[in-house]
C-alpha cells in the first residue's frame, strides 16, 4: 500500500486511541474530584489528568489554575492543545479522509459521524451531566471505530498498521498514567495511610478502566505492587505494557510475513517484548518502578520512529 | 409557453414512462416524503459525500442536495441517445488525434487555425505524441437537455476532467435505500457496474511496454479539493491506489509510487488534476500538487495519463460550435445529437445580433465552467447585462451566446410539495482501446430555484437519480423519437 496510508492509518488509530484515553482520564478526575482532597502537596486531580497526558507545561502557559473548568478546557476542547480530545478527533477524521479507500464503509462512518455528534460540543462550561455525556461519546466513537475495524477490515497490512498505531498508543499512556505515580507504588515507600494511598491506587486503575478486572484477577484489595504487575506484565490485562506488545510484535510480524522481509521494526519489538517477559516485579523494583517506566516510554517512542523509517518514508 | 415536462408532457397526461412515480406521488403522504428526504440528507452528509464551494470558506464541506423523485427515460430513449453519445465522443477523440498530428481538420478549412493553436487549453508538448490506440478522452462527460420529447441537444463537452459520477452511483444507492418498494415495480437498468466498465477502459490503454496486469492509480490534488470524495468514492470501486503527487515520482522516465514494499511501477494515471498541476518541470512551476518529471516518461510512453494532456481543446465552448462540421468530417454522418444554436461572438455580425438581444440569451464565456462566469439575460437585472456587455464588447472573442432554452422540467420535492424544476443529464462516455461504454444513466442535475435555468451545484443545483426503464408494453409507436430503436440496450 501507499506509504502515505500507511502513515494516515497509523496516526488515524492512534489519535483515536489517544482521544479515548483523555476521556478516561477526565472521568477518572472527575470521579476523584468528589472524593476528599488529597494530601499530596496542593496537586488535585485535575492537573493529575493534566499530567497524565503530558501536557502540563503547555497548560501552565495558558491557565493559572487547574480546576474542573479550566482542565475540561484544555484536554476536551482547546485548540491549542494538539493532545485534545477536539484536536484528536479533527485529526484522526482528516488522517481518515485522506485514507478513505483502505478503510470499510462502517469504520469512516463510525469517525464521520463521531466526529459531527461531538463537534458541536465545545464549551468547558458544561454540567456534570453533559460532561460525562460527551466523554461517553467520545469512548463509544472508539469502541465503535475498534469494534468495526476488528469486524470490517481485511487482514491485511492496512488492518496491521492500524493495530500497531493502536497497541503503541495504549503502551505509551499506560506507562506514563504509572510512572506519574511511580512513587506512591513503591513497596517501600512509608505509606501516607488511610484513604488517600486508595484514592491514588485507585485512580491508576480508573484511568485505564482497570479496577474491577483488577479485582477478578487478584480477588483481592489493592496492593500497590499489585497494581504495577497487573498493569506491566500481567498478559491477560489487555492495557497491561506486556499485551500491548504482543500485539505490537504480533502485527509486525505479520505486515513482515505479508511483505516476506524482516527489518529493524520486528527485531526492536521482539526485543521490548522479550525484555518485560523477563521481567519480573521484584526485578521492576530493583531497577526503580520509575525509571524503568521513563526507558519503556523512551523504547516505545523509539520503535514508532522506526517503524515509520521502515515503512511510512 | 410553460417547458416540456418530463412527467406531464406539455399538459396532455402523464407520460408512459413516468406512470410509476406518478401512482406513487400520488399514494405518498407530503409529511412522510418530507421525512425521507431528510434522512436522505442525512445519510449523504453521514457517507461523507461533500463538496466544497470555492471562495466559501464557511461550508469546507457541504452536500449536493439530492431530490427524491427520480428522473425516468425509456429504453428507446436512452438507445438513441446513447448512440447520439458514442458519435459525439467517437468524433472528439478523432479531433484530438488530428489536431495533434496531421491536423487535417484545420487544413481542409473546417475549423480555424487560431481557435485550435491559439487556444489556451493546446499543449504543444503533445504535437506528435502517439497515444495507446489513439485515444484521448477516456472518460467524458456530455451535458445534454432537451426542450420536447423529440430531440436532446448537447449543452457542454466535457472532456476534461468531468466529475459527478459519485452522484449517479450514490443516488442510485440511496433511492433503493429509502424507497425500496418504488424498486419493486419498475425494471431499471443498472448503473454499478460502472467502476467496472472504467477499470476496463482504463486497462485497454495502458502503454504497450506494461504488463499484462497494468497498475492503475487515481490521482487526486488532495483532500481539499472540491471532488475529492468522489476521487476516493471511485478509487475505492475501483480498488485502485488514491495517490496525491508526493506518492509518486519518475526516475529514469518511468513512474513509481512509494509503498510500504518499496517503489512500484505505475502504468495508468486516472488523473483528476487539471493539466496545469501535473508537473511542475512543464507546466505551472508553482504547482506542488504534480510530479516533476511526469511529462518525460508520459512522452517516452511509459505511462498512460487519462484524460491525456491537451484534451481541453476539444470542449471549449468555442469548438463547440464546429461539433457538428467536426462530426460529418471524421465520420461522414450526419450528427445524431444537436448543438444548441449559437452565436459565435468572434464574428461580427454575430456580436451585433448578441449585443441587440442579450436580455433574451444566455452569454457563456468560452474558458468558463461550473456556471460561474455566465449570463443569463432573461433573469438578470438591467446592470447585470450593462456589465457584461462592456466585458464582452472587450472581448468579443472570448464568449458565445445561445437562446434561453426551456429545458424540460421534471417533478421534484420542494419543501411543501412536489413541483416542476428544469434539469439536464450528464451521462459519463468510456472509451476504451476495444470500444465505447456507457452506463445506462447519468448525473441528472436540477436547478432548485423555481424558475432557475443554471442547475450547477456551485450556483445552487441539485441532483436526481435517473432511471432508464424498460419501454411500457403500451407505449405509443415512436414516431415522435427520432433515431429510437425499439429494443433496449443490452
Amino acid at each position: 500500500m501507499l506509504s502515505r496510508h500507511a502513515d494516515s492509518l497509523y496516526w488515524l488509530a492512534r489519535y483515536v486511541e489517544r482521544a479515548e484515553n483523555t476521556a478516561r482520564l477526565l472521568e477518572a478526575a472527575t470521579r476523584l474530584s468528589a472524593t476528599p482532597i488529597l494530601a499530596e502537596g496542593g496537586r488535585n486531580e485535575w492537573e493529575m489528568a493534566v499530567d497524565g497526558t503530558g501536557t502540563l507545561d503547555l497548560f501552565h502557559q495558558q491557565h493559572a489554575e487547574a480546576t474542573q473548568r479550566s482542565v475540561v478546557d484544555h484536554l476536551a476542547f482547546s485548540h491549542a492543545n494538539p493532545s485534545s480530545i477536539r484536536c484528536c478527533l479533527d485529526i484522526a477524521r482528516a488522517n481518515a479522509r485522506s485514507v478513505r479507500t483502505a478503510l470499510t464503509m462502517d469504520m469512516w462512518e463510525t469517525i464521520n459521524s463521531g466526529w459531527m455528534e461531538t463537534r458541536g460540543v465545545n464549551s468547558p462550561n458544561l454540567t456534570r451531566q453533559e460532561l460525562s455525556d460527551f466523554l461517553s461519546r467520545v469512548k463509544e466513537l472508539s469502541l465503535r471505530f475498534d469494534g468495526s475495524a476488528y469486524r470490517t477490515m481485511l487482514r491485511n497490512d492496512a488492518y496491521y498498521f492500524l493495530r500497531l498505531g493502536t497497541f503503541i498508543e495504549r503502551a505509551d499512556f499506560t506507562a506514563r498514567v504509572l510512572a506519574l505515580k511511580a512513587d506512591v507504588l513503591d513497596p517501600s515507600r512509608p505509606s501516607i495511610g488511610g484513604s488517600s494511598d486508595y484514592f491514588q491506587w485507585s485512580w491508576i486503575l480508573r484511568s485505564v478502566s482497570a479496577l474491577t478486572s483488577y479485582h477478578w484477577v487478584y480477588r483481592d484489595n489493592l496492593k500497590p505492587n499489585l497494581v504495577a504487575e497487573f498493569l506491566i506484565l500481567k498478559a491477560e490485562m489487555p492495557r497491561s505494557l506486556v499485551s500491548c506488545y504482543e500485539n505490537v510484535t504480533l502485527n509486525l510480524d505479520s505486515l513482515s510475513r505479508d511483505y516476506g522481509r524482516q527489518g529493524a521494526s520486528q527485531r526492536k519489538a521482539r526485543m521490548l517484548l522479550g525484555q518485560l517477559q523477563d521481567t519480573t516485579l521484584p526485578g521492576l523494583f530493583a531497577i526503580g518502578l520509575k525509571e524503568f517506566l521513563e526507558r519503556f516510554i523512551l523504547d516505545n517512542a523509539n520503535l514508532g520512529n522506526t517503524i515509520a523509517e521502515q515503512y511510512l518514508g | 409557453m410553460p417547458a416540456f415536462d418530463e412527467m406531464n408532457g406539455f399538459g396532455q397526461g402523464v407520460r408512459p414512462a413516468y406512470r410509476t412515480i406518478q401512482a406513487w406521488l400520488d399514494s405518498s403522504d407530503p409529511e412522510n416524503l418530507k421525512r425521507l428526504q431528510k434522512e436522505a440528507e442525512f445519510l449523504f452528509r453521514r457517507i461523507g459525500i461533500t463538496f466544497a464551494v470555492y471562495g466559501d470558506a464557511e461550508a469546507e464541506e457541504r452536500i449536493i442536495p439530492f431530490d427524491i423523485v427520480p428522473r425516468v427515460l425509456t429504453g428507446s430513449e436512452w438507445t438513441a441517445l446513447s448512440k447520439g453519445l458514442t458519435q459525439r465522443v467517437t468524433a472528439l477523440n478523432r479531433f484530438l488525434a488530428d489536431v495533434y498530428g496531421a491536423g487535417e481538420i484545420i487544413r481542409a478549412g473546417v475549423v480555424p487555425a487560431d481557435l485550435v493553436y491559439q487556444n489556451p487549453a493546446f499543449r504543444p508538448e503533445m504535437v506528435g505524441l502517439k497515444l495507446p490506440h489513439d485515444v484521448y478522452v477516456q472518460i467524458a462527460g456530455i451535458d445534454v437537455i432537451r426542450t420536447d420529447d423529440k430531440d436532446f441537444y448537447v449543452l457542454e463537452d466535457n472532456a476534461r476532467t468531468p466529475s459527478g459520477v459519485s452522484y449517479m452511483l450514490e443516488n442510485r444507492d440511496v433511492q433503493m435505500r429509502l424507497f425500496p418498494d418504488l424498486f419493486a415495480e419498475t425494471r431499471i437498468q443498472p448503473v454499478d457496474n460502472y467502476p467496472d466498465e472504467l477499470l476496463a477502459s482504463l486497462r485497454s490503454v495502458a502503454p504497450i511496454s506494461a504488463p499484462a496486469e497494468p497498475t492503475v492509480v487515481l490521482m487526486t490534488p488532495g483532500p481539499l479539493n472540491s471532488a475529492y470524495y468522489e476521487h476516493s468514492f471511485l478509487a475505492d470501486k475501483l480498488g485502485v491506489e488514491l495517490v496525491e503527487g508526493r506518492d509518486l515520482f519518475v526516475l529514469d522516465e518511468v513512474v513509481y509510487m512509494r509503498t510500504t514494499r518499496g517503489p512500484k511501477r505505475v502504468d495508468v494515471i486516472y488523473r483528476r488534476i487539471d493539466d496545469d498541476f501535473l508537473d511542475p518541470m512543464v507546466f505551472r512551476p508553482d504547482s506542488v500538487l504534480g510530479i516533476p518529471g511526469l511529462i518525460s516518461a508520459y512522452r517516452a510512453g511509459n505511462v498512460t495519463l487519462a484524460n491525456a494532456v491537451g484534451t481541453g481543446v476539444a470542449d471549449d465552448k468555442a469548438i463547440y460550435t464546429y461539433m457538428p462540421e467536426i462530426v460529418r468530417f471524421y465520420l461522414g454522418e450526419e450528427p445524431i445529437l444537436k448543438n444548441v444554436p449559437t452565436w459565435r461572438c468572434r464574428e461580427p455580425d454575430s456580436l451585433r445580433y448578441v449585443l441587440d438581444h442579450l436580455p433574451e440569451l444566455v452569454v457563456k464565456e468560452v474558458q468558463g465552467s461550473g456556471g460561474y462566469g455566465m449570463l443569463v439575460g432573461p433573469k438578470s437585472t438591467r446592470e447585470q447585462i450593462e456589465v457584461f456587455r462592456a466585458k464582452l464588447t472587450a472581448d468579443p472573442d472570448g464568449f458565445i451566446a445561445q437562446p434561453t432554452l426551456a429545458l424540460s422540467t421534471s417533478p421534484t420535492f420542494v419543501g411543501d410539495g412536489i413541483a416542476p424544476r428544469h434539469i439536464d443529464l450528464r451521462p459519463f462516455v468510456l472509451t476504451g482501446a476495444d470500444k465505447v461504454r456507457i452506463v445506462p444513466g447519468g448525473l441528472t442535475r436540477v436547478a432548485l430555484k423555481e424558475g432557475s435555468l443554471v442547475v450547477n451545484s456551485s450556483q445552487g443545483g441539485g441532483t436526481k437519480d435517473t432511471w432508464i426503464i424498460e419501454d411500457p408494453a403500451d407505449l405509443p409507436s415512436p414516431s415522435s423519437l427520432s433515431q429510437s430503436q425499439s429494443q433496449a440496450e443490452g
